[in-house]
This record gives C-alpha cells, sequence and structure tokens, in this order.
C-alpha cells in the first residue's frame, strides 16, 4: 500500500525519549530478541517533519525484479520525498538491498538480473533506453555495508569521482576535497595529514565517514545507504547517524537497515518489506516514521516491530 | 592394536625420510655446480669472451640470454596484461571464452621442441630471417604468452569485489574503474607472474636452438649502438646463442679442453639466477602488497 | 576527460559518445585475449602441413612409419626406411620409467607436505618446490651427463648412456610436477573427512590410507599424467643422456633413442624438402598427437572428479 506525499504543513510531533533497550544497537544490527520488548518511542527530530519538501525526488511503479527464473522482488510503488530521510525496514533477505540498488542501476552488475516496473529519478525512468548509468551514478550515491575505501590517500579517494569525470585544476579539487571532508564531518580529523596518509589506515567508523565524503564528492542528490553502519561499533554509528541527520539538508537519503531503533531515530519515513510465500519481497507499508512505530496500518508490520518475527 | 601404531610411526619415518631425501638431491645439485665452477667461476669470466684466456667467458653468452629475455618481455608482457584484463572483466561465458581457454590449455601442453620446429618454420625458413634473437622472442612469446595472460587473469580476479563496486557507485565507466583501482590493486600479482615468466624464459633452450640459433657472431662491439646494423649486438637481427643454449652446445661440441668447466660454471650461474628470479618474485611481491595496502 | 556531449549537462539520457560506442578498451583487449586462438590455429597448421609432408611430398606409405628399422640415408647400401616405433617406443617407455620412479617420492612429498609437515618443513619444501621446477632442464641434462652416466658406467659395467638415465633425469624433472598437483588434491580433500576418521579412533596414517587416498585419487592421477606428458615432450635434457641409439630399446641399461632427442640431433643437419627432414616433422607432430592426448586424458579425468564430489 503505497503513501501519498505529504500535503500542506503536518503537526509536530513532540515525544518525549524513553529509555530505550540497554547498550542499544550490537555491533551486527541483530534483530529484536524473541521476547515482547517495548516498542521503540521515536526520538524527537532536531527539525521539525514539516521540512520535508513537497516533491517527489524517487519514484517506483510496480517495481520488480527476477534473478533469472527466481522472482526476488514484486510490485513495489512508492514514493520518496525530497529532503528527507527514508528507511527500508524488514527481515534479512526480503530484497531491501536489491530494491535499493535499483535506484542506482547497481544491480546492471549482476549478469542474471532483470528489473521491471519503473525507477523513476525527478520524474525521469532510469530504466528507459538512452538512459546512461553512468549519469544516474553521479546523481545517486552509494554507502555500502562495509567501508571500502580504495588503497590510496584520503585526498585521492575523496577527488577520486571528480578527477575521473573530467576534473583535472587542482584547486578546484582541493576546494572538493575539503567540503567533501567536513561535509562528512571528517575533516577535523584528517586534515593535517590527508594527502599522504592511506585510506586504509583509518579505523572502522573513518574509513565509512570517508566513503561517504567520496560518495558527496561527486555532488549527488540521492545518498542510497545499504546498512551502513551494521559493521561498525556503537560509538561510530551514532556518528553516521548525526551524519545522516545533517546531510538530509542538501541530499535525499535512503536508508536500509536492519535495527528498527536506527530507523526509528534517523528517518522522516519508513517503509517497510517483507517476504511473502512465494519468497518475493513486496512492500507492506510505508508511512512517516512515527505512524509505522506507534500506529501502523497492517498488521505484519505491528508483528515485525513488536519483535513477532524478523 | 600395536600394529596400527607401529605402522604409522613407520609411515611418518618414510614420508619424512622422503622430504629429506628430495630436499637433499636439490641441495646436492645446488652444491655440485658451486663447487665445480670454483676456480672457473668469476668476474672475468662472467663478462669475458669464449676466446680470451684459456677458459674463456661466457659475456657475450649471457648477454644474448639477458637480451631475448628483455625482448621477450617487451613483447609478451602489455599483450598478456591487457589479454588477462580481458579475461578477467570483459569475458562472458560464451563459445568465445571457451576458444580462448582451450587454446591456451593446448598451446601450453605443445613440447618446447615442437614449438621450436614451429619457430624455424615460420621465423626462420618463411621470413628468410635464418637465425636471429627476434625468431626465439618470437617463438618464446607463442608459449610464454598464454601463461602470463592467466597470471594476469587469476591477479585480478583476485581483485576485490568492493572495491570494484565502489568506483562503479561513483559513476565511473567500467574502463576507468579498471585502469584507476583494479589494476593498481593487482599490480603485486601482475609483478609475479612477469618474474615466474622471466624465469621460465631465462632457462629456455629447446624452442632456441632452431630459432635464434647455434652461435654468435664473435666481437661484439656494444659501442654499436645502430639496432639495423645485424652485426650490432643490439640489433635483434643476428643469430644469439643463449647461457642455456651453451650448455647444450657443451654436450656435442667436445671440444676445447675447458669445456666441461665452462659448463658447469655456466650451470652454476643459470642456477643461481633461478635462485635469483624465485626469491625475488616472492619478496618483490610481498613488499608490493604492503605498499598498495598501505600497511 | 568529460564526456563531450549534446546533452544538458546533469542530465541522465544523453547519446553514447564515440569513445564509449567504440569502446576501444574492450576491443583492444579482447583482440590480445584472442591472440593465442589465432597462434594455437597457425601452430597446428603448420605441424599439421609438414608433418605430412613425408606421405603427401615424398610418397612414403603411411604404414611404414610403424616399422622398427630407422635408416634416413642409404649409407652403408642399405634400403632407405623410415620406421618410427624405435623413437616412439623410446619416448613412452622413458615416459613410463620416470613416472614409475617419480611417483613413489611426488606423492609422499606431497603427502609429508599436506599432513605431516610442521609449518617450519613447509616454508622449505614449499619453495624449494619452486626451485626444481625453476631449473633449467639443460642443466638437469648436463647434471646427468657428467655425474649420472659415469656413476651408472661404472656401477652398471655399461656404456651409461641409457633408458635408466634418461628416465632418472625426467623423474627429477616431473617430481615437482607431480607433486604439486598431488599437493593440491589433497589439501583440497575437506578437513571434516579427516576429523570423521580420526574420531573413530584411527592413526593418521590410516586415514591417509584409507580415506585422503582414496578421495584424492583422480587429482594425484592427474598430476601422474602432467607429469608424463612433460617427461614425454622433453628434449634435451633426455638427448644428452639416452645415447642416442635409433633402435628399438632393449633393455633399460642400454642406449636407446626417443622422439624429441633425434628431432633435437638431426634437425640442423636436415634439408627441408627433403625425406629426412619430412620424417623429422613427422615425429614432431606424432609428439603433439600424444600431448594432446594426455590433454584428453587430463579432461576426462577432471570430469570425473567432477562427478565424484
Amino acid at each position: 500500500m503505497s503513501d501519498g506525499i505529504i500535503d500542506g504543513p503536518v503537526p509536530e510531533v513532540e515525544v518525549t525519549v524513553v529509555s530505550q533497550q540497554p547498550a542499544g544497537t550490537d555491533v551486527a544490527g541483530r534483530e529484536e530478541p524473541a521476547v515482547t520488548p517495548p516498542r521503540p518511542e521515536p526520538v524527537t527530530h532536531p527539525e521539525p517533519a514539516a521540512k520535508i519538501g513537497a516533491e517527489t525526488k524517487l519514484e517506483m511503479v510496480d517495481l520488480t525484479v527476477h534473478y533469472g527464473a527466481f522472482r526476488a522482488v514484486r510490485d513495489v510503488s512508492l514514493q520518496i520525498p525530497a529532503n528527507s530521510v527514508t528507511a527500508f525496514i524488514g527481515p534479512s533477505g526480503c530484497g531491501k538491498s536489491t530494491i535499493l540498488r535499483c535506484f542506482d542501476r547497481m544491480n546492471d552488475l549482476i549478469p542474471t538480473a532483470r528489473v521491471g516496473g519503473k525507477v523513476m529519478l525527478d520524474g525521469e525512468d532510469v530504466y528507459a533506453a538512452g538512459v546512461q548509468a553512468v549519469e544516474v551514478r553521479r546523481k545517486v550515491g552509494l554507502v555500502f555495508q562495509r567501508p571500502n575505501p580504495f588503497p590510496m590517500s584520503i585526498y585521492e579517494n575523496v577527488v577520486y569521482g571528480p578527477r575521473r569525470h573530467g576534473m583535472k585544476d587542482r584547486r578546484q579539487l582541493d576546494e572538493i576535497a575539503e567540503r567533501s571532508l567536513r561535509r562528512a564531518a571528517l575533516w577535523d580529523e584528517v586534515k593535517d595529514d590527508f594527502r599522504q596518509k592511506s585510506g586504509l589506515t583509518l579505523s572502522g567508523g573513518q574509513q565509512q565517514r570517508l566513503c561517504i565524503a567520496r560518495t558527496i564528492a561527486t555532488d549527488p542528490e540521492v545518498i542510497l545507504m545499504d546498512e551502513p553502519a551494521s559493521a561498525l561499533d556503537p560509538i561510530a554509528t551514532l556518528r553516521i547517524e548525526e551524519l545522516i541527520a545533517e546531510l538530509r539538508e542538501a541530499y535525499t537519503i535512503v536508508i536500509v537497515t536492519h535495527n528498527m531503533q536506527q530507523a526509528s531515530r534517523v528517518s522522516d519515513r519508513t517503509a517497510f518489506f517483507t517476504m511473502g510465500t512465494d519468497r518475493a519481497g513486496y512492500l507492506v507499508e510505508v508511512d512517516d516514521t512515527v505512524r509505522i512505530f506507534t500506529n501502523p496500518r497492517e498488521q505484519l508490520t505491528e508483528d515485525y516491530i513488536s519483535g513477532r518475527f524478523g | 592394536m600395536t600394529r596400527v601404531i607401529w605402522a604409522d610411526r613407520a609411515a611418518t619415518a618414510v614420508l619424512w625420510g622422503i622430504a629429506f631425501f628430495v630436499i637433499g638431491i636439490l641441495l646436492a645439485i645446488i652444491g655440485h655446480f658451486l663447487l665445480a665452477s670454483i676456480g672457473t667461476l668469476s668476474l672475468s669470466f662472467i663478462f669475458g669472451d669464449p676466446s680470451d684466456s684459456t677458459i674463456g667467458g661466457v659475456g657475450p653468452v649471457l648477454f644474448n640470454s639477458i637480451y631475448i629475455l628483455t625482448l621477450t618481455l617487451l613483447l609478451t608482457v602489455p599483450l598478456g596484461i591487457l589479454g588477462g584484463i580481458y579475461m578477467a572483466e570483459y569475458a562472458g561465458e560464451g563459445r568465445l571464452t571457451t576458444i580462448i581457454r582451450f587454446s591456451q590449455e593446448l598451446i601450453s601442453s605443445v613440447p618446447s621442441i615442437v614449438v621450436g620446429m614451429f619457430g624455424l618454420a615460420l621465423f626462420v625458413t618463411l621470413t628468410h630471417w635464418s637465425f636471429t634473437a627476434l625468431g626465439g622472442s618470437l617463438a618464446l612469446l607463442v608459449f610464454n604468452l598464454p601463461l602470463l595472460t592467466r597470471l594476469t587473469e587469476q591477479a585480478i580476479r583476485a581483485v576485490p569485489a568492493d572495491e570494484r563496486r565502489g568506483s562503479i557507485a561513483l559513476g565511473v565507466s567500467k574502463w576507468r574503474t579498471i585502469r584507476h583501482v583494479v589494476v593498481p590493486i593487482a599490480i603485486p600479482g601482475i609483478v609475479t607472474g612477469i618474474i615466474l615468466t622471466a624465469g621460465r624464459i631465462f632457462g629456455e633452450a629447446a624452442a632456441l636452438i632452431f630459432t635464434s640459433g647455434l652461435s654468435t657472431p664473435s666481437g661484439y662491439n656494444f659501442a654499436n649502438l645502430n639496432i639495423t646494423d645485424p652485426r650490432s649486438p643490439w640489433s635483434p637481427f643476428h643469430s644469439a646463442t643463449t647461457l642455456s643454449v651453451f650448455i647444450w652446445k657443451s654436450n656435442s661440441e667436445g671440444l676445447g679442453l675447458f669445456v666441461h668447466q665452462v659448463a658447469d660454471a655456466s650451470s652454476a650461474v643459470l642456477v643461481l639466477m633461478v635462485l635469483v628470479f624465485n626469491l625475488g618474485a616472492r619478496g618483490l611481491g610481498r613488499y608490493l602488497q604492503r605498499r598498495v595496502t598501505g600497511t | 576527460m568529460t564526456n563531450a556531449s549534446i546533452a544538458v549537462p546533469g542530465a541522465i539520457v544523453r547519446p553514447l559518445t564515440r569513445g564509449e560506442r567504440l569502446d576501444l578498451p574492450k576491443r583492444v583487449t579482447l583482440a590480445s585475449a584472442a591472440l593465442v586462438v589465432v597462434l594455437v590455429a597457425v601452430l597446428l597448421a603448420f605441424i599439421v602441413w609438414n608433418g605430412v609432408q613425408l606421405f603427401a611430398h615424398s610418397g612414403v606409405p603411411v604404414l611404414q612409419v610403424l616399422s622398427a628399422t630407422w635408416q634416413p640415408d642409404n649409407t652403408l647400401q642399405q634400403p632407405v626406411i623410415f620406421g618410427l616405433l624405435p623413437f616412439i617406443l623410446g619416448t613412452l617407455s622413458v615416459m613410463a620409467l620416470a613416472a614409475v620412479i617419480a611417483t613413489p617420492l611426488s606423492v609422499g612429498l606431497a603427502l609429508f607436505m599436506a599432513e605431516v609437515a610442521p609449518r617450519w618443513a613447509r616454508s622449505i619444501t614449499q619453495p624449494a618446490l619452486e626451485v626444481f621446477v625453476g631449473i633449467p632442464s639443460v642443466v638437469y641434462g648436463w647434471l646427468g651427463l657428467t655425474v649420472l652416466v659415469p656413476f651408472l658406467r661404472i656401477s652398471l659395467h655399461s656404456v651409461g648412456f641409457s633408458m635408466l638415465a634418461g628416465a632418472l633425469v625426467l623423474s627429477l624433472m616431473i617430481l615437482p610436477t607431480i607433486t604439486s598437483v598431488a599437493l593440491d588434491a589433497f589439501t583440497t580433500v575437506p578437513g571434516e573427512m579427516r576429523s570423521a576418521s580420526f574420531a573413530l579412533g584411527t592413526t593418521r596414517w590410516q586415514t591417509i590410507r584409507h580415506v585422503l587416498l582414496p578421495a584424492a585419487v583422480s587429482g594425484v592421477a592427474t598430476g601422474i599424467v602432467l607429469g608424463m606428458m612433460r617427461a614425454a615432450g622433453e628434449a634435451l635434457a633426455v638427448q644428452m643422456v639416452i645415447g642416442n641409439r635409433p633402435l628399438i630399446p632393449t633393455g633399460i641399461t642400454q642406449p636407446m633413442t626417443t622422439l624429441t632427442s633425434q628431432i633435437t640431433l638431426d634437425m640442423g643437419n636436415t634439408v627441408a624438402g627433403e625425406p629426412w627432414n619430412e620424417a623429422l616433422w613427422t615425429m614432431g607432430l606424432i609428439l603433439l598427437l600424444i600431448s594432446f592426448a594426455f590433454v584428453a586424458i587430463v579432461r576426462i579425468l577432471g570430469r570425473r572428479r567432477l562427478v565424484a564430489e
């Protein structure tokens, strides 16, 4: 069931923080235990939800993905508003990553993958004939689950994208490097030796912020994140989450996460997916995060949120 | 019950014995040649000419070995790396790929003497070049190219997929990804492959006796830099006996009082070069790996 | 360089640039990889063409090559007969003997490295194998000529040059080949199989004998076949110690000949287009066919292994 675009002013939601489960997420971002825990309460957003723009940045209409003869995802239709953070949640194996990767055509890399339906960026179908995937990927960045910096200096990592796209001017590249590293909240930590130091010598959390800086350097409009913090320790995770909140101003963000508390902390809207008996993933419900976690429309959603499965 | 344990102990002893035996043979071989070349092996031997002094030297012959090695690598390395890139990055599972792999397998099973015959027919007779270093290099190219292509392919396949995907996700094209991310990461493996191939080329003789020939023009004048002049040692258009071929010649010539010592010393040089290539490949590979990963 | 294009910058729909359409990298790398196909085809064409000239050009009947008499010219007023049987049998017998000598040692060494060797021993044997492989064949041949043949001459009271000398030299050369393939076969046997055997209270040797070896048998067989293929194709080392007597081998202590040795000896002394030269090409063709037969055997063994797994 797809949700409509939020129209008009949305009443501010003010909720007090209720104590969460002890120690928050674990490193792997595993699911809730089978014992029914208290439902995670949404955290106050720094900005009111009215900030969400009225325009739709990304849209999917009847998206279907096959791997060979196997249908992995069926009939997904949803809209992602500009300058928002949308979380994809659901049990493992239900295709969240696959769906996410349709936005930047990364599924093209898998030889047996076939995508049906429409995936639209600013109203244009990215799978239409004549579309160059390379251009789509410039505008839609992707941050991976495990940080994957190149074996180059931090500086080279960040300017890699602009360089490959033809930019040669040293001053421009330096500017981009500083700007991107600042936006990724990494500048202060590396500004002294980022030209010599290899990206691989950074800690896990720093590497992930480097990958985010690298993505930002290509000046994208959308940033996709596939479980960006699941390989990181809790402190690094929190920093990434703070970063996401800041990035919202300039970019549209879609994040896949295994961790419901993270979804509720970080996102404006949440889409819940699950796997049907035919092992194809489908969209159960998408709505404002607050609504999903307090009063979901579907029973399945309610069950998942309260930990009855997953 | 104890019979079984006794059998186990005996078997373990036998296996240790075999290991010691085999390593012992290797050490004996290396030792034999080093000992046999005491008195012969010296700098004047390595750089000297066969005609000077009583024993003579292997200078020109060693030069030929290095020359042919360099020429062959110049031809093989670019083609091998490009071919390896294709097989690792562009090749699908279709018929062309199967044909290429099958061809690689076939060529690597052809005995090198037969490759030498082929080289004789094509690069000596048909082209009317007679024996030349270039002919020898081309014959060596025939079976070293598939080898280097396969080694490069393996090195490139070993590059983690996440690195590739990271570049593609930034909107960088496939070729630029290969050039700026994949190949640089694969360099240590590629270099190891090149050094291993070089070791094979350096010791090769059977393919060369009919292509680069059994004689070398006497009196190499290294000052003659005109590579089109066949009399210049820097030209590929004259026959060029390599060190390995030279040793084989000692078997049939039987002339000269010191053929035995010269061949022993030459063998020692070859064995030492093998050790150098081998340890060099491992050491260089490890060093480059550390450089690439920044550790 | 940024691709120049007519599309509005930032638009995702744009026509392919000339560079993208041409895809030069793909074409150039494809040509480099496909070169080997051309090389194989040309090589086969030459060998086959020249190999049949003995029959096609000089009119020698095909069955003559199965004769045991090799008389390539009419010195000694003998009729000219191009019997290749001495060489074929010579190659096959010296190859088989080398395999017999090398296999126990190779398999033993591989077992040692896979199952028995502590880490320090492994770090010696592994490079040692690589050095073994790297030593040029002429060096083995020279070693055989200057050390082995005199030794055999003394201990066997014979000429010294013999099938045994050839087989011993070859076994040194094929030992690393068989060892590394066998080692590979042993290490790919899953650890669970060994654990299952040990858990039943067997000794290591019992496990090796009853579990490991049977499981790895097709891999080890592949190694032996590859070793034999290498032995059959070896030319210079064999030629130096074999005696080069063009007769059917009579015993392992007697001088004999092989396909490769005769080619090595005679090729430089014969004239292209003459029957003797053409007979050498026919020998080369037979050598090629033997090699390809081995390739086929290895493939069949490989398929059996896949089925068994």
